[in-house]
């Protein structure tokens, strides 16, 4: 009776010792799943999601003070990934937030800029060049469509445009009729 | 005598290549414009060198390949440039492209060629890769993959065997089987480059039966110049042989592993027609300007071969080629398997464009799509030994990952699957879907990678920016504060009681210390010093006392 209290206390602080060990030793910095609903989010970081940022709205996913149909960039795409990712079921883009539109880019007006530098403030990525009382432009390869730019703009000179659908960018829209698939 | 094997799956189709092979190659006309898409490969698009107005001379450069994998782009006439801008071109999107466009003047006139003829057996390997890359050579097959760096990516010791490709399976295309029948001699120059550059132990130009005159061609022009170490095989004709995989199969019997190329098992392929631009520009210095085009198909008037300038518009070809017949309902490049629709004729020539063909309203319209009856038609048919039901009910429902799992992209698109599909499924369609949609995604996912690393360098800027503004304020404000607190300590005294508590402070601070202080020089004294020292001592003390009762 002794023997076996014996070696079950013994055992018993051996694997906790071994437990808090290892608690310390494979320690995960931050938050894993913000971090993977993050590479899911499409880093437009356009807010449109009431947060202010990719990164906040992950976290808040995370925590679940937050559905997953905020998103309108990532659109379908993005709210099956974070379905799939959660196993929660998909949910239909709230419209609140706004419509998923195709991918956007500003471009500014040059005639009409007068180098106030307000939206270089404004956007999220730096993706605007430009210094005080000179023209700015927009590095097109870098702009997320992300909107931030527009209303800072006292002049109203900044648009956005549909990105252009060029040889290099196109895809093969799916078959119309597609009905035919055996249902999963 | 070597011992084929075969591929599995395919297709036997009706070839409808005599259409074509009536008549010898016929040079195309010069047009008065040519229109050059500066993208013809794959790749990154090449620098362009001219501007609008500049006179240009035949085999000039005009666009030079960038780093990595790239093609150079010459001139193909003399002539001016007169506009370099966006032009429709052949492409399944439908969509305009850069190009540039030369005026000819037509007194096609050469640019100094400086041919090397037989001296290449005295060049470096780089010497001559350097001399293909310049002339923008691309596998003339189809794939249009720049040839210099195909031949540079792999390492020529590990190659044993050279293939080259004169399979053209696909059924109506026949500028390769006309290339080799009228110039053999010269493809096989063009081999021996390449042999000469890979130092393979074998090569082997293999040749579907179904060109029987191909073949003989190729026999005699080896044999006039007796050279034993190229053979040349005939193969059965069936679709698709002519794919790169399929045709290693066949003559090898090895497969070529999934994701790999076929430098991994020792073999490199090489189109004929390649292998004769590789003589053109060895020989004669002549860059890539011009290829072979198959017009051809049910609704022309004279199908057959043209040697056609690149840029060349396809309605001149179409044009001299007798015209449309009455019945034309579609246009097609490529072949009926493989090839893509074109919405007008008004598109130029390119590297790519082997065949043109005409279509009457019986291929072009396919019946509806039906339910998939699960046949499994299509798996018997593969040649690339996928599951093509599969594939398409995971691309259809957009489960890409599940698609990638079945290797989608070891589909060659060869076209078997929708050509015995009973419901009459589009399925290539389907895989073409779901290539480019996962291409797209992965580029999202690198753009938004990208936009994440940026939004974090911002913050942290801006958080850095905002520290340091902080520790500015700070240290001013503590400037300003002992600045005031000079003012106050010197000229005007305004705190008297403070100045006199901070003086007696330091007296007694002094006396104190003075009082600590330790007698110096009293080691070995003579008693009348000590006794003396203890007077004084005692004087102090009295001193201090009194103070202390003051």
């Amino acid at each position: 009776m002794i023997t076996a209290l014996i070696i079950l206390s013994v055992l018993a602080a051996i694997f906790g010792l071994i437990l808090g060990y290892s608690a310390i030793r494979f320690k995960v910095e931050g938050d894993p799943i913000v971090d993977q609903i993050d590479a899911i989010l499409p880093q437009t970081q356009c807010g449109q999601c009431t947060y202010p940022g990719c990164r906040p709205y992950a976290m808040a996913i995370a925590k679940g003070e937050a559905p997953i149909n905020q998103c309108p960039p990532g659109g379908e795409t993005t709210i099956l990934q974070l379905a799939d990712l959660l196993g929660v079921e998909p949910l239909e883009l709230n419209p609140e937030h706004g419509e998923p539109s195709g991918p956007t880019v500003a471009l500014i007006d040059e005639e009409n800029c007068i180098g106030c530098t307000l939206c270089i403030q404004a956007c999220p990525v730096d993706a605007i060049f430009g210094a005080a009382k000179q023209m700015h432009t927009v590095i097109a390869a870098e702009c997320t469509g992300c909107d931030l730019c527009l209303p800072p703009c006292p002049v109203d000179c900044i648009d956005m445009v549909p990105v252009k659908a060029e040889t290099t960018n196109w895809k093969w829209s799916i078959p119309k009729n597609n009905n035919t698939a055996p249902k999963a | 005598m070597l011992q084929l094997s075969k591929f599995k799956g395919g297709l036997k189709l009706d070839g409808h290549k005599h259409v074509s092979t009536m008549h010898a190659i016929k040079q195309a006309r010069l047009p008065e414009k040519l229109v050059i898409p500066v993208q013809q490969h794959i790749g990154l698009a090449p620098e362009i060198l001219v501007s609008v107005g500049e006179q240009v001379l035949k085999g000039q450069c005009i666009a030079r390949a960038s780093d990595g994998i790239s093609a150079s782009i010459h001139a193909p006439s003399s002539g001016h440039i007169s506009a370099i801008d966006e032009q429709p071109v052949a492409h399944p999107s439908g969509l305009a492209a850069l190009c540039i466009t030369i005026q000819t003047d037509g007194k096609e006139q050469w640019c100094e060629p400086s041919p090397l003829a037989e001296s290449y057996r005295e060049r470096s390997n780089k010497q001559l890769l350097n001399i293909i890359r310049d002339a923008g050579i691309v596998g003339l097959g189809g794939a249009t993959f720049p040839t210099a760096a195909k031949l540079q990516s792999c390492e020529p010791e590990k190659i044993q065997m050279l293939i080259i490709n004169g399979a053209e399976c696909e059924p109506y295309i026949t500028c390769d089987d006309m290339l080799m029948r009228e110039r053999a001699k010269d493809i096989v120059l063009g081999v021996q480059v390449l042999q000469q550059l890979l130092t393979a132990d074998q090569t082997i130009i293999a040749i579907e039966d179904n060109k029987p005159e191909a073949i003989l061609s190729l026999q005699q022009a080896l044999q006039k110049q007796a050279i034993d170490n190229i053979q040349v095989i005939s193969i059965p004709t069936r679709y698709p042989t002519g794919g790169e995989k399929q045709l290693i199969k066949v003559i090898t019997g090895k497969e070529v592993p999934a994701n790999g190329r076929p430098a991994d098992i020792g073999i490199l392929c090489q189109n004929v027609a390649t292998a004769y631009s590789v003589y053109r520009a060895v020989f004669l210095d002549e860059p890539l300007i011009s290829r072979i085009v198959t017009v051809t198909g049910d609704a022309i008037n004279q199908p057959g071969n043209f040697e056609v300038l690149i840029g060349t518009p396809m309605s001149e070809l179409i044009e001299q080629s007798g015209g449309y017949t009455d019945n034309i309902a579609g246009l097609v490049m490529g072949g009926p398997m493989m090839g893509f629709s074109l919405p007008s004729d008004n598109l130029p020539v390119t590297k790519a464009c082997n065949c043109i063909l005409t279509q009457i309203a019986e291929d072009t319209q396919s019946p509806p799509a039906q339910a998939c009856i699960r046949c499994g038609e299509c798996t018997d048919v593969c040649p690339a030994n996928l599951l093509p039901q599969q594939l398409y009910w995971y691309c259809s429902s957009k489960n890409f990952d599940r698609a990638q799992d079945l290797h989608l992209f070891d589909c060659i698109e060869c076209g078997c699957c929708s050509a015995v599909c009973p419901s009459h499924i589009p399925l290539v369609h389907y895989y073409r879907f779901a290539k480019t949609e996962i291409w797209a995604q992965e580029k999202e996912r690198q753009k938004s990678d990208n936009a994440r690393q940026r939004h974090e360098f911002r913050e942290a800027r801006i958080a850095h920016e905002k520290a340091e503004r902080e520790e500015k304020l700070r240290l001013k404000k503590e400037m300003l504060a002992k600045k005031k607190a000079e003012e106050a300590g010197q000229p005007g005294d305004s705190d008297p009681k403070k100045a006199a508590i901070e003086a007696a402070l330091a007296r007694v601070k002094a006396k104190k210390d003075a009082a600590t202080e330790k007698p110096k020089n009293t080691d070995n004294l003579t008693e009348q010093q000590q006794q003396k020292i203890n007077e004084a001592d005692q004087r102090r003390q009295r001193t201090i006392s009194k103070d202390e009762a003051k």
